[in-house]
């Protein structure tokens, strides 16, 4: 493996890239081991999406196209003045760029971005939904997100979207007599409407609201990355090709590359075309400043999701028990899982500081420091352990990480709201 | 004893080196973090001797090579250690990275036997490359005792 080359090669190594000038033609920079790394990390291996057999409207464009209206209804909220898009921002890789989310109130959590997650079998940062529907519909009736709720969603939907809904996923139902305001939500007030309403009208808008998360992720599940400089820096050097000014390296980002897959160890978790291996790790980050409750991670995003009534194996799947294997096998307790978090895609990442959880890192700079020293986690065990980076070789993963920046994949109007494209 | 079954090559290798292994399987169960790199005498092969000597067994994964980031099924292939194949077993599955000290990213199980002494895994699945342990626990007519496979990725 590419991390176990020897400190003394890899100190060499960077040195002679250090001294290299940043166009010439490919050399025996890379091992072959080293090079099967470089592929498996290039956007060329990520593969096509795999269809989600939990939502049978996925890929279905006229579902993609509601989902986008949806996406930016601020209609679908408690005070009018809130859709995905307060957070989800697609001029800024579809999150808000502050250290926490704000809504109708400010959430205990960072803005996750949507790119490349139809790829990944856990959302949120602690894993709480196993689909982008499902993910959806978290915010919508969270008390400090969208602060909405079941009954009203699905008026508005009968309102403003009966035609459009009803061409994808069939009649609405009846909703003459369904309270303005019903759903599980945290206001008694609505919680007791919801109680009140007879389980199969409870059913009927379960099902719609599950529908609105179908349309939304038929949306998202559209957005992807452009190749970065970093993707065309593997081609050409896979393809032994002389690099140009468009996929060439400066000395300083070839280092950075080098000790990203090799002494720093930072390709171990973030592999992969999306630089994830989708998994939940306890990296010491420290707790935030501004939120004073106690966040357990993946510990409570495990059992979450086990429990969740819009998960896999719920009845609003369209899935078969079988088809669903990442939560039939899911790890829902012990130790690792405290204090443990989603390892996010570093495509992007220098466009979107704040890092971490809840935003903790202000820089790209602090966050390759944080991994340096490997700090003691806040409670749990970290994974890390500390590095010994010299200031050059931090600033070297620091430039490295900047060539992973890329404008956003989507269909033509999908990156923005629908008015503003002409839909 | 390493909990680890050696091969008669391994056996003939130094204390220290057997010491290395068994101390990075106990830190796989410990969660500590002891190794930056996997011992370079490692047996990879996938028949292995049962850590009492009551079972041999053979990891049958799908396909030649074993994907990261994928769930996958394997099949599992009990006998005895006299060749009779165990079809009425019991078997837990753990396993983890002992130098990263973590566990399988994902809780698998053998959900049926097959019969002719296989059994399907289902939930299998590794995050990251490097050196992984998989260690079955079998519960059956002959007693109890574990397998160990080293498997890289």
């Amino acid at each position: 493996m590419a991390r176990f080359v020897s400190l003394g090669l890899v100190a060499a190594t960077v040195i002679s890239a250090a001294a290299a000038p940043a166009l010439k033609l490919v050399g025996p920079r890379w091992s072959a081991a080293q090079r099967e790394t470089l592929r498996s990390l290039s956007l060329g291996s990520l593969g096509s999406l795999a269809a989600d057999p939990s939502n049978r409207y996925a890929d279905d464009t006229s579902a993609a196209r509601l989902g986008q209206e949806l996406f930016f209804d601020t209609r679908l909220s408690g005070n009018g003045k809130v859709s995905c898009a307060t957070c989800h921002m697609p001029a800024r890789d579809f999150q808000d760029g502050t250290p926490l989310a704000h809504g109708v109130g400010t959430t205990n959590r960072r803005t996750m971005p949507i790119a490349g997650t139809a790829h990944s079998p856990w959302m949120f940062w602690d894993g709480r939904a196993d689909s982008q529907w499902a993910q959806a519909l978290g915010p919508l009736e969270s008390a400090l997100e969208h602060g909405g709720d079941r009954t009203q969603y699905a008026h508005i939907i009968a309102a403003h979207y009966r035609d459009e809904y009803e061409a994808v996923f069939g009649r609405l139902p009846m909703l003459r007599g369904t309270p303005a305001h019903a759903g599980p939500v945290a206001d008694s007030a609505r919680a007791a409407a919801w109680r009140r309403m007879p389980a199969s009208g409870q059913d009927d808008i379960s099902r719609v609201y599950a529908n609105i998360g179908k349309a939304i992720a038929a949306f998202e599940r559209r957005i992807g990355y452009t190749p970065s400089r970093f993707d065309r820096y593997v081609e050409a050097e896979l393809a032994g090709r002389a690099h140009t000014p468009t996929d060439a390296f400066s000395p300083e980002e070839e280092a950075g590359l080098r000790l990203f897959i090799g002494k720093a160890n930072c390709s171990t978790c973030h592999n992969g075309a999306l630089f994830t291996d989708n998994h939940f790790h306890n990296t010491g980050v420290p707790a935030s400043t501004l939120v004073a409750a106690v966040d357990s991670g993946r510990a409570v995003g495990a059992r979450q999701v086990v429990a969740s009534e819009f998960s896999c194996t719920s009845r609003y799947s369209d899935a078969k028990p079988e088809d669903c294997d990442e939560l039939r096998f899911a790890v829902t307790e012990g130790d690792e899982l405290l204090r443990a978090y989603k390892t996010p895609s570093l495509r992007g990442v220098a466009e979107r500081a704040p890092y971490m959880h809840a935003g903790q890192l202000a820089t790209l700079a602090d966050v390759v420091t944080h991994y340096d020293r490997a700090t003691a986690a806040p409670f749990g065990h970290s994974e890390l352990k500390p590095l010994h980076l010299s200031d050059a070789e931090r600033r070297q993963i620091e430039a490295f990480l900047r060539t992973l920046s890329s404008p956003l994949a989507a269909p033509a109007g999908f990156l923005g709201p629908p008015n503003a494209t002409g839909q | 004893m390493s909990v680890i079954q050696n091969t008669p090559k391994m056996l003939s290798r130094s204390v220290v080196s057997r010491a290395i292994v068994a101390a990075a399987i106990v830190s796989l169960f410990t969660g500590c973090m002891l190794f930056a790199r996997a011992p370079e005498d490692l047996d990879y092969s996938r028949t292995r001797r049962s850590e009492g000597g009551l079972y041999r067994a053979t990891i049958l994964p799908q396909g030649d090579s074993i994907p990261q980031g994928r769930l996958q099924r394997w099949t599992l292939h009990l006998e005895t250690a006299g060749g009779t194949p165990v079809d009425s077993a019991t078997v837990s599955v753990d396993g983890g990275m002992p130098q990263h000290g973590h566990g399988l990213p994902t809780k698998p199980r053998v959900t049926r036997a097959l019969g002719n002494g296989d059994h399907l895994v289902e939930g299998m699945k590794f995050n990251m490359g490097g050196w992984w342990v998989v260690k079955f626990r079998v519960n059956a007519t002959p007693g109890s005792d574990s397998l160990v496979f080293n498997v890289k990725l």
